[in-house]
């Protein structure tokens, strides 16, 4: 599959980032945790499958979850489109997604909780975490892309 | 309540990815593309959720406890040890391959992509297999946690 550029849209991607924030602010306002989608999920999957470490407030993990997968189909009954071009190599897609796993698990955070929260929080852990799977994420682009001519 | 105002800062979050363009993996993996397409947006994700975030806990640990819970839980780890490392490269290169991250996955699930239907379940395998493999003493030596 070919992978287009994609059009520049600081406005809507800072309004989106502001969201996001605010997201993670009602949760540590209301429920006192980080918002890290890897710890909101790991409170579903100690629900589902034995799992040592998992939270025990798992209440409000699993309505946050509803939510975050109601949120492209409640924009789309509020007549927005959602724009979304996802790789079609599923052998790819199913290491990726091992991989982002296996890392979040590991490193005790992904994007958002050590991205959003812990640089919100002006933690030097998630500073680093952050640093270094950002310089993961542009090596392997730019290995899978300008090395092996992948798309 | 717990329940009713979870979901809805989880539709808060979910609104904030697809508006921003984080739900996109096309977007994403253009952005981690400096040498090719590259397409900054994502850095302003970043910012205006960091930002809103650091004035807007600052304001709510004002309070002695947060509204619907007996106290503020965070995390207490300052350690920059090995699973940290470790864990943060295979998130990265997972990140570049596919595009997702654990958010984004979640709110493309209902849009049925094949590659994101194969992507989640594999994420969630891994995470759960992650929480075992973390114990393991090659990445702990000191057998800590």
């Amino acid at each position: 599959m070919e992978m287009a550029a994609t059009e520049f849209t600081p406005w809507a991607s800072l309004g989106g980032g502001v969201l996001i924030g605010l997201s993670a602010v009602m949760v540590m306002g209301l429920f006192g945790r980080i918002a890290g989608i890897a710890g909101i999920t790991n409170g579903f999957l100690g629900a589902v499958v034995p799992m040592s470490g998992a939270p025990r407030d798992r209440d409000w993990r699993v309505a946050f979850l509803i939510g975050l997968i109601a949120a492209p189909l409640v924009l789309m009954l509020g007549g927005g489109t959602v724009e979304q071009t996802v790789p079609d190599n599923l052998a790819r897609m199913a290491l990726a997604g091992l991989l982002v796993g296996v890392g979040t698990a590991l490193g005790s955070g992904c994007t958002s909780g050590h991205g959003v929260c812990g640089l919100a929080r002006l933690s030097r852990r998630s500073l680093v975490a952050v640093l270094t799977f950002m310089a993961a994420g542009f090596a392997t682009v730019y290995i899978l892309r300008h090395v092996l001519g992948v798309s | 309540m717990r329940i009713a105002l979870g979901l809805l800062s989880g539709l808060v979050f979910g609104l904030g990815l697809v508006i921003s363009g984080m739900s996109n993996p096309a977007k994403v993996l253009n952005f981690l593309d400096l040498a090719g397409t590259w397409d900054p947006s994502l850095a302003f994700v970043m910012g205006g959720a960091s930002v809103t975030a650091f004035i807007g806990y600052r304001l709510v640990w004002r309070r002695p406890a947060p509204a619907l819970d007996a106290r503020f839980d965070l995390p207490a780890t300052t350690r920059i040890d090995r699973p940290l490392i470790a864990g943060a490269v295979l998130f990265g290169i997972g990140w570049g391959l596919g595009g997702f991250c654990p958010g984004p996955a979640w709110t493309a699930l209902p849009l049925l992509a094949p590659g994101t239907l194969v992507f989640l379940p594999a994420m969630l395998a891994g995470l759960w297999i992650g929480a075992r493999g973390k114990t393991l003493t090659i990445l702990n030596p000191k057998g800590a946690q």
